[in-house]
C-alpha cells in the first residue's frame, strides 16, 4: 500500500492523462502502436487519441473496421511477432463480440505455447454506465474478465492514476485489460510532468480512519470518498482504499486495513454474484475472519440489466447515500 | 490444360427513378402505383421533420443521444413490399419502414429518450427492438427467416444493417446461414458510405458490398437507396426468391445526411462538396420532382401536406411523452418469466441485500427485514 503521490499544481483531464501515458510510451518504444475504431482520424470517438495521429503518423495510429474480433485477434498476433499493441474498444461492451480473442486466446498464450510466448497487449476502453446508454451499452467487465487467469487489470479512478498504470500497462509482458469510464474522461486531477508509473497490485490509501475499511476501484472510489466526508461529519472515519488493480489484487493492504478498523465494506460497479467484492470479502475471510467485529458488506449495482432512464440508473448504480448506509450497517447503527 | 474459369459475376445496379424525377417506366411496370407513391412522399416527409424535431429535442435535452435517419427515408417502400406477416429486424437508420410496418412512431422516441418500453412491439407486428451492438441481429433475422421455414409459416425476414457492419463477422455467419439453411431472408445493406467517420473505402477494399453475399451463395444485387422504386422492385423480387429458398443482400447506395447521431459533428471529417452533391440526390426531391411531372402534386399540395405533418409529428412527440415515467421497481419486473424471490427482495428493498450481504440476514428463504426497511 502507498499513499505517495507526485506533488504537482498542474491540472488534466482524465483523457489526457490517457493520451499523455500512451504518447510517452510511443515516443520511448517504436513497437507501440493504437489500433481501434475511429481512433486516427476522428481522433478517438472520445477524444483521447486527439493529435495522436498528426503525431504518430497512420503506421501506429491505426483506424479500424468495425471488427471487435477481428483487431482483437489482429493485436495479439501482432503481440506475438514482436510489438506492443493498444487495442481501444470504443465501450468494453463491445469487447464482448470479440470474447474468444481476449479470453480464449490473449491470457492463455503463454500456457498453451508451454512459456515459450506470450502476449504483451493491452485492451482498453470505457467500462460501466456512461451514462443512459442502455444495457447493452453499459457493461462492467469487471466481474466477468477478473475470473479469468493469465491478465492484470487495472481501473484507474483519477487522472492521475490513469497516466501512471497506463504506463506500467504498455511496459508490461503479459496482457492488460485496462478499464477507464467514460463518466471520468474529462475529470480533471493533478498529474505532474515528471515520468513516473504505478506498479500493478498497490492499493493507494485516500483517506485514513479507524471505524470501518471501504475498499473500491474504479469509478466508485469517488463515490466512497463522497460518502467519507458525509461520515466524517458524523465522526465516523474510514480507510478508503483505492485498489488500482483488481489482478493483482493487494490483498495485504485490504487485510493490514480490517485488522485496524474490524469493519469492511466493498463497493464494486458490477453485478454482486461472484464479483471483485465478492473475492475481496472472501480473501478478507480467509485472512482475517477473526478480526472482523461484522461481517463484511458489498454495494454492488442491483442484479438487472443496466436501466435506460435516468432516474433508474442512478438508483441501479452503487452511490453516496447506499456506501454511508452500508458502513453504518456495519456499525449497527441502521 | 488450359487454365479454366472456375466462377464468374456480375453485379446488377438498378435505378428506376433518377436525380431528376424521371422515371423509368419498363422497369417501373408492376412496382408502385400514384397513390403509393403519393403516400410514400408524405410519409418520407414526416419522416424527415420526425427527425428534425428529434434532433431538436436532444439538443433541448429532452432526448438522449439519436440517430438520425435523414437522406436514407427511400427504404420505406420495403415495407410496402413487405406482407403484413414479414419480420423487419432493424439497427437504428431505417425507421421510415419500420413506422410503415405498423410500428408507431413514438415507439423509436421512447427509446431513444431513455425507456425500454420503446422497444415494446406491439401485438401482431412482427419485427424485433433496434440493435445497438453492431452486427448481431443480423444473426437473428437468419434465425427468424429459418424458424418460419422450419415451422412452415410463410414469412420473410427483412434486415437492415450499414456498410460498416459487414465488417464484423456476424454479417458473414449470418448471410452463411441463410444460404445453407435455405432460409428466407433478405438482407438491406444501407450504404451511407460512411460509418461514423470512417469512409467505406477503409472499411473494405470489395468494390460492392452486395458481392460479399456471393460467397454465401446469396442472390445479390445493387440498387440506387434513394430511389423507392428501386428498393420495392428489389425487395419485391428477392420476397420470391426468398419463399424459394433463395435469399438475398441488396446493396443499397445511400448517404447519410445528417450527423452520425447527436454526438457526432460529421462537418469534422466530411466535405462540405460529397454532402452538397449528395443533397442533391435525396430521396424527397426526386419522388416530388416525379409526382409534379404528373400532375400529381402542387405547391398546394405541398402546403397542406406540411401543416399535416406538423401536426402528425408534434402527436407522436406528445404520446413519447405523455406516458408516466417508469419506476424504480419496474426494473426487476423484466428479468425472468417469474421473479424469483431474491430479486423480489432486492425490489422491495432497493438493496442487493438478497445476496446475503445483510447482516441479520441469515437464509434467502427467511431473511430478517432489514430494518431500515422493516
Ligand atoms: C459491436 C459494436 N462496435 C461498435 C459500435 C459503435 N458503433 C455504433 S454505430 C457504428 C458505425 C456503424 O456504421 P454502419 O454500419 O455503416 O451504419 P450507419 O451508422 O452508417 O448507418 C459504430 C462503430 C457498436 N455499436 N457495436
Ligand atoms: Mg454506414
Amino acid at each position: 500500500m502507498t499513499t505517495a503521490m507526485i506533488e504537482t499544481t498542474r491540472q488534466i483531464q482524465y483523457r489526457e492523462a490517457l493520451r499523455e501515458a500512451m504518447s510517452e510510451e510511443m515516443r520511448a518504444d517504436k513497437r507501440v502502436f493504437l489500433l481501434g475504431e475511429e481512433v486516427a482520424e476522428y481522433n478517438g470517438a472520445y477524444k483521447i487519441s486527439q493529435g495522436m495521429l498528426d503525431e504518430f503518423g497512420p503506421k501506429r495510429i491505426i483506424d479500424s473496421p468495425i471488427s471487435e474480433n477481428g483487431f482483437a485477434g489482429l493485436g495479439i498476433a501482432a503481440a506475438m511477432h514482436g510489438l506492443r499493441p493498444i487495442i481501444e474498444f470504443m465501450s468494453w461492451s463491445f469487447s464482448l463480440v470479440a470474447a474468444d480473442q481476449i479470453l480464449n486466446n490473449a491470457p492463455k498464450m503463454l500456457y498453451m505455447s508451454g512459456g515459450q510466448w506470450g502476449c504483451p497487449i493491452v485492451f482498453r476502453g470505457n467500462d460501466g454506465a456512461g451514462g443512459q446508454l442502455a444495457s447493452t451499452h453499459s457493461w462492467c467487465v469487471e466481474g466477468l474478465f477478473a475470473n479469468v487467469p493469465g491478465m492484470h487489470m487495472a481501473i484507474p479512478s483519477c487522472p492521475y492514476d490513469a497516466k501512471g498504470l497506463l504506463k506500467t500497462a504498455i511496459r508490461c509482458n503479459d496482457p492488460v485489460f485496462f478499464l477507464e469510464s467514460e463518466r471520468m474522461l474529462g475529470d480533471k486531477g493533478p498529474v505532474p510532468e515528471e515520468e513516473y508509473t504505478i506498479p500493478f497490485g498497490e492499493a493507494i490509501l485516500r483517506a485514513e480512519g479507524d471505524d470501518c475499511t471501504l475498499v473500491s476501484f474504479g469509478r466508485p472510489v469517488n463515490f466512497c470518498i463522497e460518502a467519507m466526508v458525509e461520515l466524517a461529519k458524523e465522526e465516523i472515519s474510514c480507510d478508503v482504499l483505492d485498489m488500482r488493480t483488481i489482478r493483482p489484487l493487494d490483498i495485504d493492504s485490504i487485510v493490514r486495513s480490517v485488522k485496524k478498523t474490524g469493519r469492511l465494506v466493498v463497493v464494486d460497479q458490477s453485478w454482486p454474484f461472484a464479483s471483485p467484492a465478492t473475492e475481496v470479502i472472501t480473501q478478507v475471510c480467509e485472512r482475517a475472519f477473526d478480526y472482523l467485529d461484522h461481517q463484511p458488506v458489498r454495494v454492488n449495482s442491483d442484479d438487472v440489466p443496466t436501466p435506460y432512464a435516468k432516474e433508474l440508473e442512478q438508483a441501479y448504480l452503487p452511490h453516496k447515500g447506499k456506501i454511508i448506509e452500508a458502513v453504518k450497517s456495519t456499525l449497527g447503527l441502521v | 490444360m488450359p487454365i479454366k474459369v472456375a466462377y464468374q459475376a456480375t453485379i446488377e445496379y438498378m435505378q428506376i427513378l433518377d436525380e431528376q424525377g424521371v422515371l423509368d417506366a419498363d422497369l417501373a411496370r408492376d412496382t408502385l402505383t400514384d397513390d403509393q407513391v403519393v403516400m410514400l412522399y408524405e410519409h418520407m416527409s414526416m419522416c424527415r421533420r420526425l427527425d428534425e424535431i428529434a434532433f431538436k429535442l436532444q439538443r433541448s435535452g429532452r432526448l438522449g443521444t439519436y440517430p438520425q435517419n435523414m437522406g436514407q427515408e427511400a427504404i420505406a417502400s420495403v415495407a410496402l413490399a413487405a406482407r403484413k406477416q414479414d419480420w423487419m429486424v432493424p439497427c437504428y437508420r431505417e425507421n421510415a419502414a419500420l413506422f410503415l410496418h405498423g410500428l408507431p412512431p413514438e415507439k423509436i422516441l421512447q427509446h431513444w429518450m431513455g425507456d425500454e418500453r420503446g422497444n415494446q412491439i406491439p401485438d401482431g407486428l412482427n419485427m424485433l427492438p433496434m440493435s445497438i451492438p453492431i452486427g448481431t441481429h443480423m444473426l437473428h433475422a437468419a434465425g427468424i427467416g429459418w424458424a418460419a421455414k422450419l415451422r412452415g409459416i410463410d414469412q420473410v425476414a427483412f434486415t437492415f444493417f450499414g456498410d460498416g457492419s459487414t465488417s464484423e463477422g456476424d454479417f458473414h455467419e449470418a448471410c452463411n446461414f441463410a444460404g445453407v439453411m435455405e432460409a428466407p431472408v433478405v438482407f438491406f445493406c444501407q450504404n451511407n458510405g460512411w460509418a461514423i467517420s470512417t469512409p467505406r473505402k477503409k472499411q473494405t477494399r470489395a468494390e460492392t458490398f452486395a458481392q460479399k453475399g456471393l460467397a454465401y451463395g446469396l442472390k445479390v444485387r445493387q440498387v440506387d437507396g434513394n430511389d423507392i422504386f428501386a428498393i420495392y422492385k428489389a425487395a419485391q423480387e428477392a420476397i420470391v426468391d426468398a419463399k424459394a429458398g433463395k435469399p438475398t443482400l441488396i446493396e443499397t447506395l445511400t448517404y447519410r445526411l445528417g450527423d452520425h447521431t447527436t454526438a457526432d459533428d460529421a462537418r469534422r471529417y466530411r466535405d462540405s462538396d460529397e454532402l452538397d452533391a449528395a443533397k442533391k440526390k435525396d430521396p424527397l426531391i426526386r419522388v416530388r420532382k416525379y409526382l409534379e411531372s404528373k400532375d400529381l402534386w402542387s405547391a398546394d399540395l405541398e402546403d397542406a401536406m406540411v401543416e399535416r405533418n406538423k401536426v402528425k409529428v408534434d402527436d407522436i412527440v406528445a404520446r413519447a411523452t405523455n406516458i408516466e415515467a417508469p419506476k424504480t421497481s419496474d426494473i426487476f419486473d423484466a428479468m425472468f418469466a417469474t421473479t424469483p424471490p431474491e430479486l423480489a427482495r432486492q425490489r422491495d428493498t432497493m438493496h442487493t441485500h438478497s445476496l446475503g450481504q445483510f447482516p441479520q440476514q441469515e437464509t434467502l428463504s427467511n431473511p430478517t427485514p432489514h430494518p431500515a426497511h422493516a
